[in-house]
């Protein structure tokens, strides 16, 4: 115990010492935070359409401003006809291309459905999908009023000619919820990078510079020592979960439905688990380019697969498997149930087992895998 | 009969097929200032760094203060010191803070440290560099430094590889005083060194060549085995057929 006071104290000495860990620690994740679900706000938001209407009716036209008027998109162009509108999807102008055949209205009153046709850019798979899950919700929502105005029985379809398949439902969260389903997952990844490259980093600069060695020398405890490099980023990383928590109030008015304790409980063993990775990096590399790319590598895969931008439901079986072997999956899953929907421990106790389990593993890893004696 | 604190029974590193200490037996008796010397690339840090209880050995027996080169090196760590070829203080740490450090993780007690600190501090001249940075003292200044703390803890043996590497020969000397002291101290001296003029300063000494040992005796006795007027001469002729050389 005594020893491992010497070592926490040396630890946060050479910690406070540089100034740029401390930057990056409290700069990162404000300013992240900040821009960047803007930046995706607006790009949700700015859905070039292309629109071919070859009906021009009353009918079609209502349908044309209420998809104008929903805000999510910009027309470019009004088109005589497919062929046309495909240009500037070709040309990277258009997103989407809503097609209005000729005798829609017709249709619409003499049989109650029509289809319309809808094609979107598979380049930018996102936005086009949420695009097309939007204007989907609007035509859904404009059929359902005529119903009511024609008292029609039959309702209206429509197919989707997209170039793609999409899996429209898990996007569909009209009202640009986006914004409240991105921001806490951001948050627990810039918790899982700072955490992670800077305990990644950390051992291997001693093993760099050469200090490892008077501490293999001397009779210090494995576990001392890891510990004493955990404790210092463990009680950072919750200073940064705090602070982006307030971030989180300040800029986007989301405050946790749940409990925050809770919160802090997942917080304070998910970190245990990130640094454990990011320690085991460490033991593992012999220099700092090689911890940074191994640390770079998984971070690419956590954030590509954690289910932050895209729904870990909506994966194909082996990448839901590979999801879920990764802390970050967990942590964001309950992050959201009880930020966004208010749950409670009894919702969540099984990714709490699961960030446990990550946890011993991880830094039971990293403590047999430094050797004192190599 | 004297006590032997380090005792080596053909001892082997290999590296793949490369045998980088080969076969070396020798003792050391307490309280000796034991030098081991060897040209670059001799296998001196190798075979020191098992000694320590950093590495471990491919063949051969050693125990060092008593423990078991393969099994209880933890217990070796307890009871030496070690001052790396590489300087391995913290340089962003200050002097003060390094020393408090390295006695603190040796298990001395605040206290004690504190003590011991003023009283080295006073020894090495160094009031005005306590809250200094390490990084920022000469290498001389270093190096001295990273011996005071590699025996702050009183170890039985101290194990120093090249600690006058790069210093200028005012501060060696004084180096070799601090040696003397710490020997003078009950503290066993197990020192690696190139400089042949540092050799006479040995009790006793090992020559290694191409890693294995082709002499051990005093001093005087080596000069006078080969017939030499120093020992720059009996290790010329020892070491002029080594294949091996780092440059
Ligand atoms: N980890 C290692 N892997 C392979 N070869 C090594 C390793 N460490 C040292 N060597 C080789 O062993 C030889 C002895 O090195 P070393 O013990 O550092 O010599 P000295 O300290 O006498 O200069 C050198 O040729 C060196 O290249
Ligand atoms: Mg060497």
């Amino acid at each position: 115990m005594k020893i491992l006071r010497f070592l926490l104290q040396k630890e946060f000495r050479q910690i406070f010492r540089d100034k740029t860990i401390i930057a990056m620690m409290f700069m990162m994740p404000t300013v992240q935070l900040i821009i960047l679900p803007l930046a995706m706000d607006l790009e949700v938001k700015n859905i070039s359409l292309s629109i071919v209407d070859r009906d021009h009716s009353s009918y079609s036209q209502q349908l044309i401003s209420k998809v104008g008027s929903s805000g999510y998109f910009k027309m470019v162009s009004m088109e005589p006809s497919y062929k046309e509108a495909l240009k500037y999807v070709e040309r990277d102008e258009a997103d989407v291309v809503l097609e209005i055949p000729a005798g829609f209205e017709r249709n619409l009153i003499r049989e109650g459905k029509q289809k319309v046709g809808l094609s979107v850019d598979a380049i930018d798979g996102t936005k086009a999908s949420i695009g097309g899950s939007y204007l989907n919700a609007i035509i859904a929502d404009f059929t359902a009023n005529l119903e009511i105005n024609n008292k029609a029985t039959t309702p209206t379809n429509y197919t989707s000619k997209s170039f793609i398949d999409v899996t429209y439902s898990t996007w569909f969260n009209p009202l640009a919820q986006f914004k409240y389903y991105l921001v806490p997952g951001i948050l627990v990844l810039l918790l899982t990078m700072i955490g992670g490259f800077l305990s990644s980093l950390n051992i291997v600069r001693e093993k760099e510079v050469g200090t490892i060695e008077q501490i293999n020398v001397s009779p210090i405890k494995k576990w001392q020592f890891i510990l004493g490099k955990l404790i210092p980023f463990w009680i950072m990383g919750i200073i940064v979960f705090t602070l982006g928590l307030v971030v989180c109030w300040l800029i986007y008015g989301i405050v946790s439905e749940g409990s925050l304790l809770l919160l802090y409980l997942f917080a304070a063993f998910y970190l245990i688990a990130v640094l454990g990775f990011g320690l085991l990096i460490s033991t593992i590399s012999d220099n700092q380019i090689q911890a940074m790319f191994l640390a770079f590598f998984f971070m690419m895969i956590f954030t590509l697969m954690g289910g932050l931008f895209t729904s870990v439901e909506s994966m194909p079986d082996w990448a839901r498997n590979i999801s879920n072997l990764m802390p970050i999956t967990h942590f964001i899953r309950v992050v959201r149930m009880v930020m966004l929907k208010g749950s409670g421990f009894a919702d969540v106790q099984l990714e709490f087992f699961y960030i446990i389990v990550f946890g011993v593993i991880l830094n039971g890893w990293a403590i047999w895998n430094y050797r004192k004696t190599a | 009969m004297e006590e032997k604190v380090i005792i080596c029974n053909d001892l082997t590193k290999q590296f793949g097929d490369f045998y980088a200490v080969n076969k070396i037996s020798f003792d050391v008796y307490k309280g000796e200032v034991f030098g081991f010397l060897g040209a670059n690339g001799a296998g001196k840090t190798t075979a020191m760094r098992i000694l320590c209880g950093l590495s471990y050995p491919t063949s051969g027996k050693a125990s060092v203060a008593g423990f078991d080169v393969y099994k209880q090196q933890e217990s070796i760590k307890k009871n030496i010191g070690y001052m790396s070829q590489k300087f391995s203080l913290y340089e962003n740490l200050t002097v003060s803070e390094n020393i408090e450090f390295f006695g603190g993780i040796y298990g001395v007690e605040r206290s004690e440290i504190s003590m011991r600190r003023t009283d080295l501090i006073e020894r090495l001249g160094l009031e005005k560099e306590v809250n200094k940075m390490v990084g920022e003292l000469p290498l001389g200044w270093k190096q001295k430094l990273a011996f005071s703390v590699a025996i702050f803890h009183q170890p039985r043996i101290v194990f120093l590889d090249e600690p006058t590497g790069g210093v200028d020969p005012v501060t060696r000397r004084q180096f070799w005083d601090m040696i003397y002291e710490a020997a003078a101290g009950g503290i066993t001296v197990f020192v690696t060194t190139h400089y042949m003029d540092e050799a006479e300063y040995c009790n006793r000494i090992s020559i290694m060549v191409d890693g294995r040992i082709e002499a051990l005796d005093t001093p005087e006795n080596l000069k006078k085995n080969y017939s030499a007027s120093s020992m720059d001469e009996v290790f010329y002729q020892l070491a002029r057929g080594a294949k091996r050389s780092d440059n």
